[in-house]
C-alpha cells in the first residue's frame, strides 16, 4: 500500500493557463494526456467489451424469460421482474431446492477447506522456512508445483486416487478395511457419524422444517464422502499457492525479535503464538480473503469429477448455474444464480474484512 | 543434566520435523509419480497395482490411443490460446500500466480505481455472461472468441504499474531531453528495464490461460476448437472415453502438464521469490 500511497502524492499541478487549454495537443501536458489515454485504450476496451457489457447483459437475462433461442435482445424476450430470483429464493419448489443443496455443500467444502489449507500452508510455509534444512529447495518445488498443474490434470489424478479400486482403497485394503465407493457415496459425514451414534431417523422438529427447500435435518448432514475427495484435492492443490504468500512474510520478521524472546525464556510455542503469528496477520488476512472467495467458486472439479452427483451432494451455486443456463436452458434462472453468488462473496468479503478490523480495533482499546 | 535433556529434544524435534517434511513430501510428489508410472501401463497392470509406480510392462498404448482422440488438434489449439493471451496481456497491460504509473492525464485516478473495481469481480460470476457477449457478438466458437475474455485482465495492469512505480523517472526524463516522443521512450527506454517484471506476467499469463477451462468451454461447442484442457475434460467426463481408462486420462494428464513444468522449472526464480534474499544474517 506504499506504493499506492506514493502515486497519490504525484497529483497533477494546477492548469498552467490559457495556452494549454485552446491548444492542448501542442504542449508538452496535451500530448501526455493523449499517450495516456492511447496506451490505457486497449485495456479499456477489453474492460468494456468483455467485462461490463456481459455484465449488464447477464443482468438483462437475469430479469428476462429469454430462452437461449435468438438475441436476448430480440422483441419476443420479455421482461419478468424478480421472477427468476423469487423461483430460487422465495418459491417452494425444484429450482429453490437445488440452490439450497448447493448452498449447503459450497458451505461445507468452505468450512473445511479455508481453515484446512491456510493452516497448512502457513505449517508448511514455517518449515521450509527454516535457515538449516537439507532439501529446502525441493520441498519447497513438491509443495508447490501442484498451484501450477491445470485443474484437469489434478482432478484426473484424484479420480485415480479415490476412484474403487484406485490408489486410496488399495492403501486401506492393505491395512486390513474396506474403502467406500468414494465418488458414488452421497451420504452426509454428520449423518455417517449420527447414524453410528444409534440416530437413523431425523427428529419430527429438523425434518419438517427447513430453509431454501432444504430440511434442516439434510443441512446438517456434513459434506457427503463424494465432497470429501473434492475437498481433499483443494487442500492438496492450494496449500502450496498460499505456503508462497506466507513466506516473506516469515521472511520479514525480524530474527532479533525472535532471539531476544528466546532469551526471555520463551518457548517455541510462545514464539509462534506472541511473535510469528501477530507480525502475520496482514499475510493471514490474504490467504484467508483469498481462499473464502475462491471456494465459493468451485467450478472445474465439480464439472470434471461428479457433475454435482451423487444425489445432487457435489452441486455448487456455479455449476448449478452453469447446468441450468447450459444444460437445462432456463437462461434467466441461470444468470440469476450467479448474480446471488457474486452478492454472496461480496457480502462474505465485506462481512470477514469488518470482523477482522473490529476484533483489531477491541484488541488496541 | 538439563543440557543433556535439552540436546535430546532438539534431537527428537528435528526428527519429527524431518518425519513431516518427508510424509508431505510422499503425499505431494508421489501422486505424480503413479502418473507417470501408470501412464505407461496397460489397464489391467493399472488395475491390478494401483500403488506401484512402475509398470510391469512398459507399453505406450494409452499415448497411442490418446493421438487418435485428436490430441495434437487440442495441443496446437491451447498453443494458440495460450501465445496469443500471453503476448496481448504482455504488450495491452504493460502499456496501461505505464500510463497509469507514470503519465499525467485527467481521469487517470478514476481508470485506476475502476480497474481495481474489476479486479474483485469473481471470474466464475463471469462464465454466462462471456457467453452471452460473445454468442452476441458472432464470436462464439471462433479463435478471437476463446482469446479474447482471457486476454481481458486487469491484475496485470496493476502488476505493472506498480513495477513502473519504482522505476526511477531519471531515465526517461534523461531520454525525454534528449528529444524522443512518449511512445519511444516508453518502447525502448522502459520496456526493456521491466523485465522482472514483464517475465512475472508473462508466467502468470502463460500458466493461466493454458490452464484454463471455464472460460474456454464457455466459448465454444465444436469438437475442433477444443484445448487440451477442454478435450481431455470432455474425455474424463464420459463424454469420449466410457469406463476408467485410468492409464488413457493419466497420459493426458501428464502430458498437458509438460510445458507447465518447464517453465516452472525454467523461470523457478522468479516464481519463488519469497524475499529471501532480504534477511540478514
Amino acid at each position: 500500500m506504499t506504493v499506492l500511497a506514493r502515486q497519490d502524492g504525484r497529483t497533477d499541478p494546477p492548469a498552467a493557463g490559457g495556452i494549454r487549454a485552446r491548444r492542448p495537443l501542442f504542449t508538452a501536458r496535451g500530448r501526455e494526456a493523449v499517450a495516456g489515454w492511447l496506451m490505457s485504450a486497449p485495456v479499456i476496451v477489453l474492460l468494456l467489451v468483455f467485462l461490463v457489457a456481459p455484465i449488464a447483459m447477464a443482468a438483462w437475462v437475469s430479469v428476462s424469460d429469454w430462452n437461449g433461442i435468438g438475441s436476448p435482445f430480440a422483441s419476443g424476450v420479455h421482461a419478468v421482474g424478480g421472477r427468476n430470483y423469487a423461483a430460487l429464493l422465495t418459491q417452494p419448489g425444484l429450482p429453490q431446492q437445488q440452490l439450497g443443496e448447493s448452498l449447503r455443500n459450497n458451505l461445507y467444502y468452505v468450512i473445511i477447506v479455508v481453515p484446512v489449507q491456510t493452516a497448512l500452508a502457513l505449517g508448511l510455509a514455517l518449515i521450509v522456512s527454516r535457515k538449516r534444512l537439507a532439501g529446502r529447495g525441493f520441498f519447497r518445488t513438491s509443495y508447490y508445483f501442484p498451484s501450477m498443474t491445470s485443474s484437469v490434470a489434478v482432478s484426473i489424478l484424484f479420480l485415480y486416487i479415490f476412484g474403487t479400486a484406485g490408489v486410496l482403497n488399495a492403501i486401506i485394503g492393505d491395512l486390513g478395511g474396506q474403502g467406500p465407493n468414494w465418488l458414488d457415496d452421497p451420504n452426509g459425514v454428520l449423518h455417517i457419524v449420527l447414524s453410528g451414534l444409534g440416530v437413523t431417523t431425523a427428529p419430527g422438529a429438523l425434518a419438517n422444517h427447513g430453509f431454501l427447500g432444504v430440511s434442516w435435518w439434510d443441512w446438517l448432514a456434513g459434506p457427503s464422502v463424494a465432497m470429501i475427495a473434492i475437498i481433499a484435492l483443494a487442500i492438496w492443490t492450494t496449500a502450496g499457492t498460499f505456503m508462497l504468500i506466507f513466506l516473506p512474510a516469515i521472511y520479514a520478521i525480524p530474527s532479533d525479535i525472535t532471539e531476544a524472546a528466546t532469551m526471555d525464556g520463551a518457548n517455541a510455542w510462545q514464539r509462534f503464538r506472541r511473535i510469528t503469528l501477530p507480525m502475520l496477520r496482514p499475510a493471514l488476512f490474504l490467504v484467508l480473503t483469498l481462499g473464502l472467495i475462491s471456494t465459493w467458486q468451485v467450478f472445474d472439479q465439480i464439472y470434471l469429477m461428479s457433475q454435482g452427483n451423487p444425489a445432487g451432494t457435489t452441486l455448487t451455486p456455479a455449476f448449478l448455474s452453469y447446468l441450468t443456463s447450459f444444460q437445462d436452458q432456463q437462461w434467466g434462472q441461470g444468470a440469476a444464480i450467479a448474480f446471488i453468488l457474486f452478492a454472496l462473496i461480496v457480502v462474505l468479503t465485506i462481512a470477514q474484512r469488518l470482523i477482522i478490523s473490529e476484533r483489531r480495533a477491541g484488541r488496541a482499546s | 543434566m538439563r543440557r543433556y535433556f535439552s540436546k535430546r529434544r532438539r534431537l527428537v524435534n528435528r526428527t519429527l520435523l524431518y518425519l513431516a517434511l518427508v510424509l508431505f513430501a510422499v503425499i505431494y510428489v508421489y501422486p505424480f509419480l503413479l502418473d507417470i508410472g501408470t501412464a505407461f501401463k496397460t489397464e489391467s497392470d493399472a488395475a491390478a497395482h494401483p500403488l506401484s509406480p512402475i509398470p510391469q510392462h512398459w507399453v505406450v498404448t494409452a499415448f497411442t490411443e490418446l493421438e487418435q482422440q485428436d490430441f495434437v488438434r487440442w495441443l496446437a489449439n491451447s498453443v494458440v490460446v495460450a501465445v496469443f493471451v500471453t503476448l496481448g496481456r504482455l504488450v495491452f497491460d504493460s502499456m496501461a500500466g505505464y500510463a497509469l504509473a507514470r503519465l499525467r492525464f485527467r481521469g487517470r485516478g478514476g481508470l485506476f480505481a475502476a480497474i481495481i473495481a474489476v479486479m474483485a469481480v469473481p471470474s466464475v460470476v463471469l462464465l454466462i455472461p462471456t457467453f452471452l457477449v460473445l454468442k452476441e457478438m458472432n464470436l462464439f466458437n471462433t479463435y478471437p472468441g476463446m482469446i479474447l475474455p482471457l486476454v481481458t485482465d486487469a491484475a496485470g495492469v496493476f502488476i505493472m504499474r506498480q513495477f513502473f512505480l519504482t522505476v526511477p523517472p531519471g531515465i526517461e526524463e534523461a531520454a525525454k531531453i534528449d528529444g524522443a516522443g512518449i511512445f519511444r521512450t516508453y518502447w525502448s527506454v522502459v520496456l526493456p528495464m521491466a523485465r522482472p517484471a514483464l517475465i512475472t506476467l508473462m508466467i502468470l499469463s502463460f500458466q493461466g490461460s493454458w490452464n484454463n477451462f471455464s472460460m474456454i468451454l464457455v466459448a465454444h461447442s465444436s469438437p475442433s476448437l477444443d484445448t487440451l484442457t477442454t478435450g481431455v475434460g470432455r474425455l474424463v467426463s464420459g463424454q469420449l472415453g466410457a469406463g476408467s481408462q485410468y492409464p488413457l486420462q493419466l497420459a493426458a494428464a501428464l502430458a498437458m502438464t509438460i510445458p507447465v513444468a518447464i517453465i516452472f522449472f525454467v523461470f523457478q526464480k522468479y516464481i519463488m521469490r519469497t524475499g529471501e534474499g532480504a534477511i540478514k544474517e
